[in-house]
């Protein structure tokens, strides 16, 4: 108890307060602008923690990243460019929804489910952090490796279009992953002598030029939408009530998915997003208006990536694992500020983890009000003209995708994944799918080779241990569901078309 | 005061603008720009970003931090060796210059570079599973040397990493062939320290800093470090030498450098600021509190310490047969 109000103590002091207040602005704007994510928005901040104390310096770390995990929604809701891989999973719905006028509420949902999300997860982190913790360091790359593969089956669960194209768009996303020489062989692979291949295609600049560059050329190419009614930006909030009665059920279920892939090294934010959208949509009572501008997936998703961000950071504070990109420079700041993880830090230092907690759920709380402004803020965009709109959203792409490594290779590889996404999309081949290919291409060959490795190229491992015999017969199960029921139905219906029972 | 003659009031006004620039040294008069060819938020970018504060608090100008990514280190190693030598564009140099070349992944050796100054070495440690039965390094080296060929698996960052190298070059110098400890990659040190934990390896070979929050955790131990003495921030760790005979040290090194061909005058304005940086207390605390390796070596000794390691991780490539000629 004593520890608890010295915690409070540590958050009240004036110069946490500012340091949460102005990093918490200095997130939302940085993780709005499109190819800018939040791991960037973080590494900038480093140097300045430099002059805070520690639990300013820690406070800033958390603040920033949340916002802007969050704000990486706006310009997908908006104009259709994911912030960050975490919101790729759902740009196209919530897209949809903005042409049929609901921006409000989904940027709303995005905003409202993010924060319960931060803040389920940090309950999470609080109650359950040593268990947690117990988990996640029993996963060796076995598991891994059937976890990578559940994942990549989202692709054709999330696709509107036939799975055929869609696991096409995967395998091609997949076939990107093998470019470079961050590899296990560490042998350089599709570089055709070229330097800039050598470290392999980034996701940003993939997921830049596929949905943002794609998209200003499909308006090229169509005429101007008429013009939606001049309208009031209606309220933000006042649906969200509504939602989380009403999808109860898949939000709780988000939120779980998300702190258990969230503690879980290296499966991070990205991945819970996709298979939280993938379940929303494989359990929902109405899945076939999925991809149209439905809330549902919005919802589960949304609160499925806030929820493992908090929830990354128990290996984190627990082992110095970092859970993903993110943690990993908190992690170095940690060490900088003397607040050494490890379990001595939940003991002897409960206070400054208390206070840790603390700032989690103020952060979260906040995020509502200022993220409120920020939407109001942004929502001007679409009364715009488009021919006003468009030629900035290419120079923020070619901006975004250069800040990050300060490299023009960057930038012509978004413009030429603009152009594949382009052709994908004009044949019906689902954009989203080849971005989960290339996200988590390099995860599922990785754990696969490794484990081969250390088995001495025994494959038993992979069903013997208890964890991944369970992961594996979940995998199989989910490949071999659509062939049963397709078997089912061509037993029972022998004149039905095929085609009408790949669900 | 208007007693005060005008020509000595425009004198000394005259006198007020120049005085600054006389008394400033010749660089910088403008921006530095310091190259660093890893991601943000990573050790030789922590490492640069503290370097640049610390230089724009000495020198009065800014320094600018610039990630140049990309191409495993290759791209951004290039722009610094391309740049013009004018002292305006200075980067970090690592390890890794000392082995792209030997994987004919570029032309680029350290010769291509003028270097200033050898501003950290990070050693490896041999890191075991705390439940693990060997006590010290000794005699893990024996369960080693007894073991079948492949047998034992380590791990600490991928195929023809440092940290592999250093393994391969631990078992040289124990008169073993550098492949007799199968070597499992992985993306960096801290995924190696996971599997290690969850019993997936039997040892591993990455910095002690990396593998730093396991052993404060009591998850794992660190036996023995592959450096010339004892580092700093954990003095309980005894050298290969003390702790079994064999001198072998190798690190991974952060120096900063220039393009080839920097003007004599402009090494000797650069060289001691960066000298005067490492001797500030924020650099000790700050290099202490990550646990990185405080070595420090002049313009010559850093140039000496890049060469030394050319050498050896040369050498070490070869026997684990990575190198391409």
């Amino acid at each position: 108890m004593h520890d608890l109000l010295e915690a409070f103590r540590l958050v009240a002091a004036p110069d946490v307060l500012v340091a949460i207040l102005a990093s918490a602005i200095y997130g939302l704007v940085v993780g709005s602008l499109p190819g800018l994510s939040a791991t960037m928005a973080t590494a900038l901040l480093v140097p300045v923690t430099f002059w805070l104390s520690p639990i300013a310096a820690i406070a800033t770390i958390i603040t920033a990243s949340a916002m802007a995990i969050f704000s990486g929604d706006i310009p997908g809701c908006l104009l259709r460019i994911p912030g960050t891989p975490a919101s790729a999973a759902y740009t196209d719905e919530a897209y949809a929804m903005t042409r049929k006028g609901q921006a409000e509420m989904a940027l709303g949902a995005g905003l409202w489910f993010s924060a319960i999300g931060g803040i389920v997860g940090t309950l999470s982190l609080v109650l359950m952090a040593p268990l947690l913790a117990e988990m996640a360091l029993s996963f060796s790359t076995y598991e891994y490796f059937w976890l990578a593969f559940l994942g990549l089956m989202c692709a054709t669960l999330v696709a509107r279009s036939s799975p055929i194209k869609a696991i096409a768009s995967m395998l091609l996303g997949l076939l990107i992953s093998c470019i470079g020489m961050e590899n296990p062989a560490g042998t350089p692979r599709f570089t055709f002598g070229l330097t800039d291949l050598l470290g392999g295609i980034e996701p940003i600049p993939a997921l830049v030029g596929v949905f943002a560059v794609s998209e200003v050329m499909r308006a090229m190419v169509t005429a101007e939408p008429p013009k939606l009614p001049k309208r009031k930006f209606g309220s933000i909030l006042a649906n969200q009530w509504m939602l989380t009665k009403k999808y109860q059920w898949p939000m709780w279920r988000g939120n779980i998915i998300g702190i258990i892939i969230g503690v879980l090294p290296g499966a991070g934010a990205d991945m819970a997003a996709w298979v939280s959208y993938a379940m929303s949509k494989r359990f929902s009572k109405e899945p076939e208006k999925f991809g149209t501008g439905h809330p549902e997936g919005l919802v589960e998703a949304g609160a499925s990536n806030n929820a493992s961000l908090a929830s990354g950071w128990v290996p984190s504070l627990l082992f110095g694992i970092p859970g993903d990109t993110i943690t990993a420079i908190a992690i170095g700041v940690l060490y900088m500020k003397g607040l050494n993880p490890g379990p001595t830090l939940f003991t002897e230092r409960a206070s400054s983890m208390y206070a840790l907690y603390i700032i989690f759920i103020i952060a979260n709380i906040i995020m509502i009000p200022l993220g409120i402004m920020m939407i109001r803020a942004a929502s001007v965009i679409l009364r715009a003209p488009r021919a006003g709109v468009m030629p900035v959203i290419i120079l923020l792409c070619a901006v975004g995708s250069y800040a990050t490594g300060n490299n023009l290779f960057a930038v012509v590889l978004v413009g030429l994944f603009g152009m594949l996404g382009f052709v994908m999309e004009k044949n019906g081949y689902p954009v989203a799918a080849l971005v989960l290919g290339i996200v988590m291409g390099s995860m599922v060959e990785q754990s696969f080779i490794t484990s081969l490795i250390k088995s001495d190229g025994d494959v038993m491992p992979f069903f013997e241990r208890p964890v991944s015999a369970v992961l594996a017969a979940l995998t199989f199960s989910a490949l071999l569901w659509p062939v049963g029921v397709w078997i089912w139905n061509r037993i029972r219906h022998p004149r039905l078309p095929a085609g009408g029972a790949t669900g | 005061m208007m007693t005060l003659p005008r020509r000595t009031l425009l004198g000394s006004a005259a006198g007020l603008i120049a005085a600054p620039a006389l008394a400033q040294p010749k660089w910088p008069n403008r921006p530095v720009q310091m190259l660093c060819p890893w991601a943000a938020g990573g050790g030789t970018d922590a490492v640069a970003r503290i370097l640049a504060v610390l230089l724009e608090k000495d020198l009065g100008q800014p320094f600018n931090v610039v990630n140049r990514t990309g191409g495993s280190g290759v791209v951004g190693h290039t722009a610094i060796a391309q740049a013009a030598p004018d002292g305006y564009t200075i980067g970090t140099i690592t390890s890794e210059i000392c082995m792209l070349h030997w994987q004919g992944l570029t032309e680029l050796t350290y010769r291509n570079y003028t270097p200033l100054g050898l501003m950290n070495s990070d050693a490896p440690g041999i890191q075991v599973n705390a439940s693990a039965p060997y006590q010290d390094v000794k005699s893990l080296a024996d369960a080693i040397k007894a073991s079948a060929p492949g047998k034992l698996k380590a791990s600490g960052t991928g195929q023809g990493g440092i940290w592999h190298l250093a393994l391969a070059g631990w078992l040289n110098a124990m008169g073993l062939k550098a492949d007799h400890v199968r070597w499992v990659p992985t993306n960096g040190a801290a995924p190696a320290m996971q599997d290690l934990v969850a019993g997936g390896l039997d040892f591993t070979t990455c910095s002690v800093p990396e593998a730093r929050a396991m052993l404060d955790a009591g998850r794992a131990r660190s036996l023995a470090v592959m450096a010339p003495a004892r580092i700093g921030a954990f003095p309980n760790i005894p050298t290969l030498k003390e702790a079994m005979g064999v001198d072998y040290a190798v690190g991974a090194i952060r120096v900063v450098a220039a393009p080839a061909g920097l003007p004599a005058d402009l090494v000797a304005a650069i060289a001691p600021a960066l000298k005067r940086a490492y001797d500030t207390k924020e650099y000790q605390d700050f290099m202490n509190s990550r646990g990185f390796g405080l070595v420090y070596g002049d313009a010559a000794g850093a140039e000496k310490a890049l060469a030394a390691a050319d050498l050896s991780l040369g050498n070490a490539m070869k026997a684990a047969g990575l190198a391409k000629a």
